[in-house]
């Protein structure tokens, strides 16, 4: 599903991905852990074609199609979801309104009928129930005056309405208590399935014992440096990340 | 003889000179005073050049040079006009009232002229003064203790003509005690054509009334509009002015507002949409001049092309003004590089117990909201169209009137489609 060759990236004229090579296959979730300034946000944000994100050489594609030539939109109507760390806040923006909008532009590149606002109301109160989320979110602005578990749980209900083939979740677990981790794994276990695919961004081993990954990859100095099964992860967790790059 | 008429100052006092003995009311002598001071005024001060620091950031030389002169249209022309927007409409043509094309009886200055003696302010401003030399005519409205009259809407077409014409309405509006009134008023003119539209605005709510004052400025490409609104409001009373700034060329929006009793609350929110060649200057004179009163202004700009706002807001809070509670806010997005805006809030306060914020933002689109929008499958003119909304959105949610508010939306979605 996702294949990544020999990617390089740098922002702000400084080189952060030295070259990354990674498949993920189409059903699987794999883990990328890493020590602060590994490149790990800088992975997920040059996936989902921010700006100022200026990959240098490699390659990404998604299901075959070369993911870095498509503008940002067209790589969420494919099917690639990111998670933000920090989601962000949109005052004068309605919830509801944005879900829709973003639901609905979503249906439409991929040849979907559009939702009306009922159809619409109806889908996104089923999932907001299963997030344990108040309806009253649905009338806020996005994101304003939400708490960080909050914010979380708004990034969990966005890809559970826009169903992603590919999930990128960027440290979902920063800023959770337990329960709101416990609730934001569910949302992404529940998508699993032969036809999902996540790639879950992480500082601890913390999240991966409610999202079990089939790999564990090691980013650090903007490389794969190390891969392995789930029990990786708590080899990290208990020797740290400079044995894992002795190893 | 030249066929060119004179410019600037000394082409509207020519023009005054020819026209004021078939100006209605010639046969007042305290009418024909109130023109003479006007002019008279208005020779001293001339047009307002930016050495003039309520002028500073508008520059009126195009005004100067075009010539205007007073209206060709027959008092009775055909005139195309866009739909209702309420039940209730009163049209002004060039100036004029047009009972024929209005569905609701209204008066009008120039039916009262006669009886109006002390009604018709004289204020010192130049574009009044300029207003008194030659109004013909205007809404002439009083809603009576305790009525509700409701919402209203005022259009005010300017037509096509060969020469560029000037038209200085006068409306005078009163709510007596406990009186509600929601007026909308649209302005509209030919694209092609230049012309001014210099409108006067004296509004008094007594105690306790309300009056809801959103106006619609949609003026003609070529068009400049100069407007000038005096409000009092009494104890207890409230008046509310809107001002939605899309159309003209060269637009100013004057308000100035006297909290006069107790208790008085005024707000004053607009958005000026700008685009390639206009200028629009939205000047507020908030007076706090009775205690525990309070004002609200939330001014929302959107630049694009070549184009230039202006925001001078003054907020004056007496020595009797205890207790006042104020609030000010303007905020431009700019959404091109070649566009700009000048801000000058002031705050002169004589009182001790006292409320008073002000604040003003210049900035482009957030990078990281559009990231977030188009992340989520978003296209990116639609998520540009999403946040400039959400810009406006503030200054929009103190208009509750559904007339009203749909009135603006349809307005600001119709800017927003013409200019991308």
């Amino acid at each position: 599903m996702l294949r990544i060759q020999g990617l390089t990236a740098e922002v702000d004229g400084k080189q952060i991905l030295k070259g990354i090579d990674l498949e993920v296959p189409t059903g699987e979730v794999h883990a990328i852990m890493g020590p602060n300034g590994s490149g790990k946000s800088t992975l997920s944000y040059v996936l989902a074609g921010r700006d100022g994100y200026v990959v240098t050489g490699g390659t990404a594609t998604f299901n075959g199609v070369d993911l870095l030539a498509l503008e940002p939109e067209a790589r969420a109507a494919a099917g690639v979801f990111l998670a933000f760390q920090y989601p962000v806040e949109l005052p004068g923006v309605g919830n509801a309104n944005f879900l829709r909008t973003a639901l609905n532009a979503v249906r439409r590149g991929r040849g979907e009928s559009e939702l009306d606002a009922m159809q619409f109301l109806k889908l996104a109160r089923a999932r907001m129930k299963e997030l344990n989320m108040p309806e009253d979110m649905l009338k806020r602005g996005v994101n304003v005056g939400f708490s960080g578990g909050e914010k979380k749980r708004n990034e969990v209900l966005q890809m559970a309405l826009l169903a992603p083939q590919l999930a990128i979740l960027d440290e979902t677990d920063s800023g959770l208590d337990i329960d709101a981790l416990k609730i934001a794994s569910d949302g992404v276990n529940a998508l699993r399935g032969p036809n999902f695919s996540a790639l879950v961004i992480t500082h601890y081993q913390r999240l991966l014992t409610y999202i079990v990954p089939d790999r564990v990859h090691v980013l650090m100095g903007g490389r794969i440096v190390r891969s392995g099964g789930k029990e990786l992860a708590l080899e990290l967790e208990a020797s740290g990340y400079g044995a894992a790059q002795a190893a | 003889m030249s066929a060119i008429a004179p410019g600037g100052a000394e082409g509207f006092l020519h023009r005054h000179e020819g026209l004021k003995d078939h100006l209605p009311g010639a046969n007042l002598p305290w009418l024909v005073a109130l023109r003479a001071d006007a002019a008279a005024s208005f020779r001293a001060q001339g047009l307002p050049t930016r050495r003039v620091e309520a002028w500073h950031y508008t520059d009126l030389r195009p005004l100067a040079q075009a010539g205007f002169d007073a209206p060709l249209s027959a008092v009775d022309a055909a005139v195309a006009l866009p739909a209702a927007r309420a039940e209730q409409r009163v049209v002004f043509v060039d100036g004029r009232h047009r009972a024929d094309l209005s569905s609701f009886a209204a008066a009008s200055i120039g039916h009262w002229l006669p009886e109006l003696q002390g009604r018709i302010a004289a204020p010192a401003e130049p574009m009044a003064a300029l207003n008194s030399m030659f109004f013909e005519d205007g809404l002439f409205l009083t809603i009576a203790e305790g009525q509700d009259a409701g919402t209203l809407e005022l259009l005010h077409v300017v037509q096509a003509a060969d020469r560029p014409a000037a038209v200085h309405p006068r409306h005078i509006i009163r709510l007596e005690k406990g009186a509600r009134l929601a007026l909308l008023e649209t302005s509209i003119g030919p694209t092609d054509k230049r012309y001014l539209h210099n409108p006067v605005w004296q509004v008094e709510v007594a105690e306790g009334a309300s009056f809801t004052h959103v106006r619609l400025q949609q003026e003609g490409a070529q068009g400049f509009q100069l407007s000038t609104v005096y409000a009092s409001v009494a104890a207890g009373g409230t008046y509310d002015n809107f001002t939605l700034n899309s159309g003209g060329r060269l637009v100013r929006n004057e308000i100035h507002a006297t909290l006069s009793g107790p208790g008085a609350t005024c707000h004053m929110n607009g958005a000026q949409l700008l685009g390639d060649g206009q200028h629009a200057d939205t000047t507020t004179f908030l007076d706090h001049a009775a205690p525990d009163c309070a004002s609200r202004q939330t001014y929302k700009t959107v630049l694009k092309g070549k184009s230039r706002g202006v925001f001078q807001g003054k907020i004056l809070v007496r020595q009797a003004a205890q207790r006042t509670d104020g609030y000010q806010m303007n905020q431009a997005l700019l959404l091109s590089s070649d566009a700009e805006m000048d801000s000058k809030p002031q705050l002169e306060i004589y009182a001790d117990d006292v409320k008073c914020s002000h604040g003003a933002t210049v900035g482009e689109l957030d990078a990281d909201q559009l990231f977030y929008l188009r992340a989520r499958g978003i296209p990116e003119a639609e998520a540009r169209t999403m946040l400039v909304r959400a810009f406006l959105e503030a200054a929009l949610e103190g208009v509750e009137n559904p007339i009203l508010h749909t009135a603006l939306e349809g307005a600001i979605e119709a800017w927003w489609v013409r200019h991308t």
